[in-house]
């Protein structure tokens, strides 16, 4: 076998073996594995596709045939921070749509562009299982609740000004999409005890069972 | 009395409902303790004995599910949740696992132990961050605890669980295409038989499970069958997540007896939205075929939403007022079932492909009248003829809203382009009054 392309350290190529050490069989460990290249690189680069070949025995068409698969594996480099806004029916209707308008004219960006100074990239989501918290907007797969056109304006001009604003239901502050990407790829970052519990409509069947709404 | 029986939910309200000492407070993992003293066997017959079905859609017996594994046969055999929580209007997992991911893991321990599986996975979307780290963090506190690794709690049962994240593919929800995914191929549905209880994960003997119903093993193992077959309704038994959503005062999760109605889950939650009335709505997710007012007193059961011409589906209750354009609504759902068709079969992949384009005709005002059994038409090649229930699923919106809004489509092309001001059935323009 060939050896792994100089630009990866000791560090990341052990992480990505305790990945493929989590199941029987090797080839399970490809998602997670990308979801790593993503946390290091932004985005699924050419070299990262070709050191999970080597590590799984795998020829590069293959895992690339993957990477494409799943929209959330990115050919480009996802800003620092990624904003998807929920488009989905419920939210779209709820007011989703004008708030990805808003955020296009705003940002001066399309679907899935970035902007210039690689801050904010934008994209408009399916339905995120937040529905009655409608309509929803994601930071690097984070829930921020229950926004308008105005919030979500607010929201990207923190993010730019790099303000680290608390999501909704999440960690004291927003990761960055490389922090998020290392969670999805099965690392604990720590912060599992940061955040609320639930949100009122959550709560809401059981508070009204216990009495405590009317 | 409130209809409400929180379960699931009991405990949600404490800051601290996601911890392992907040779960072992109200008796967490007691389950698991007297599951491991009974015999596996016994295990599988109370979770049967007790009707619980599946609560990801489908509402098959999870017990019989579980009886399928072949036992004595040599073989690995597996677990795997699916927490790929992503059908439009579904929203009930997610909150859950952020709120108490250990009653997850602890029903996942005695699931495995009945069906005799070492190795469990939890296939979660790719999509919640907040989500993964909980479950990270549970699953991380289980093994400390000694309630997962070699040996649990000294009774000779090994069990490994891994949290498996997925990536964005909707069509990972279709158990075969999760399977097919977690070995690390492109999610696309396989043929079945075998089914995945023969030859499921690595074609080993698997099951497959949501959430939700591995959830509510815990509380029928501690209760018991009796009490749990003493709620709901004769054919479906127990209590689940109610899920409302859209246009009402307040949404919110509600946890109630199954057979529960629309009507009485708005008197009890404020309504829809204020000064406005119900249009159309969803029983169980985007999948499942709209209702209108005239099903307001539908009993939610398995049984009854069937014989009404829709299905229980994920009891995701999404709830649009008469400011809501159905040909809007539809149109993006279709364009959704357009995007995440795996393409494996043709009247998925092309079939949807035109739903769209001539749905979008008809928005701008651009078809005719004949465009609609055009529609119909083709959602009776997907229906039934489609692979997997992807197309079913695309096919349900287009044929019940042409069945119940059929003259809004007319109005389309008579209007020249859409009668509606999207504006008005924004949240931002009601005064939230109830809220
Ligand atoms: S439709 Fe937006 S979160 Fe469900």
């Amino acid at each position: 076998m060939a050896s792994a392309p100089k630009t990866f350290d000791e560090n990341f190529l052990s992480r990505l073996d305790a990945i493929i050490a989590r199941y029987p069989r090797s080839r399970s460990a490809i998602m997670p594995m990308l979801h790593l290249v993503q946390a290091r690189e932004g985005y699924v680069t050419a070299e990262g596709i070709e050191v999970i070949a080597q590590k799984l025995d795998l020829t590069t068409a293959e895992v690339n045939a993957v990477a494409s698969f799943y929209t959330q594996y990115r050919r480009t480099p996802a800003g620092e921070y990624h904003v998807g806004v929920c488009t989905n029916t419920l939210c779209a209707i709820m007011g989703g749509d004008a708030i990805f308008s808003g955020l296009k004219d705003h940002l001066g960006i399309e679907n899935n562009e970035r902007t210039a100074d690689g801050k904010v990239s934008l994209e408009h989501i399916e339905c995120n299982a937040a529905c009655d918290y409608a309509p929803v907007v994601m930071v690097n797969w984070e829930f921020f609740d229950n926004q308008t056109v105005e919030s979500a304006k607010t929201l990207v001009d923190d993010l730019r000004a790099g303000k680290k604003p608390a999501p909704t239901r999440g960690p004291n502050s927003v990761p960055t999409f490389k922090e998020a990407s290392e969670v999805l790829a099965g690392f604990n970052d720590g912060r599992a005890n940061e955040g609320i519990q639930a949100g009122d409509p959550t709560l809401l069947g059981l508070k009204i069972a216990k009495g405590e709404r009317k | 009395m409130s209809k409400l029986t929180p379960v699931l939910s009991a405990h949600w309200d404490e800051p601290d409902s996601f911890t392992l000492a907040g779960y072992q407070r109200h008796g967490g993992y007691n389950a698991m303790k007297k599951a491991l003293d009974m015999d596996a066997d016994a295990v599988i017959a109370l979770v049967k004995d007790s009707g619980l079905r599946g609560r990801g859609g489908a509402g098959f017996p999870t017990g019989n599910k579980w009886g399928f594994i072949p036992q004595g046969d040599n073989k690995d055999h597996y677990l795997v949740v699916n927490a790929d929580e992503s059908e439009p209007g579904t929203c009930k997992d997610t909150p859950l696992l952020m709120a108490n991911p250990h009653v997850l893991v602890e029903g996942v321990i005695i699931a495995s132990y009945a069906i005799r599986a070492k190795h469990a996975f939890i296939y979660i979307r790719g999509e919640v961050t907040h989500v993964t780290r909980r479950l990270l963090q549970a699953i991380e506190d289980a093994y400390k605890a000694g309630f997962l690794g070699k040996n649990i709690l000294g009774k000779g049962f090994d069990l490994e669980l891994t949290l498996h994240i997925g990536a964005g593919a909707y069509i990972c929800g279709e158990e075969t295409a999760l399977l097919d995914s977690l070995e690390g191929f492109r999610g696309q549905p396989r043929l079945r038989p075998p089914f995945p209880a023969i030859a499921g994960l690595y074609a080993r003997p698997t099951v497959v499970n949501n959430v939700e119903s591995i959830a509510s093993v815990p509380a029928i193992i501690e209760k018991g069958a009796e009490w749990f077959t003493s709620l709901g309704t004769e054919k479906s038994k127990g209590f689940t997540l109610y899920s409302l959503s859209g246009h009402v005062n307040n949404p919110g999760q509600f946890e109630a007896p199954l057979g529960i109605t629309l009507r009485e889950l708005l008197e009890l939650s404020g309504g829809v939205r204020s000064g406005h009335r119900l249009k159309f709505w969803t029983p169980g997710g985007s999948s499942t075929p709209i209702f209108t007012d005239a099903h307001l007193d539908t009993p939610l059961d398995y049984e009854s939403v069937s014989a009404a011409g829709s299905m229980l589906g994920t009891k995701a209750l999404q709830i649009f007022d008469e400011t809501t354009c159905v040909l809007r609504a539809v149109l993006r759902w279709t364009e959704f079932y357009k995007h995440e068709s795996c393409g494996k079969c043709t009247p998925c992949r092309e079939g949807t492909w035109w739903l769209v384009q001539i749905l979008r005709d008809l928005e701008n005002g651009k078809g005719t009248e004949a465009d609609l059994a055009k529609l119909l038409d083709i959602c009776d090649n997907l229906l039934g003829r489609s692979f997997c229930a992807l197309g079913d699923g695309a096919a349900s919106p287009i044929m019940s809203s042409i069945k119940y809004f059929r003259g809004e489509y007319i109005a389309h092309l008579t209007n020249g382009g859409c009668p509606f001001d999207p504006v008005a059935a924004t949240l931002f323009a009601s005064s939230k009054a109830g809220a």
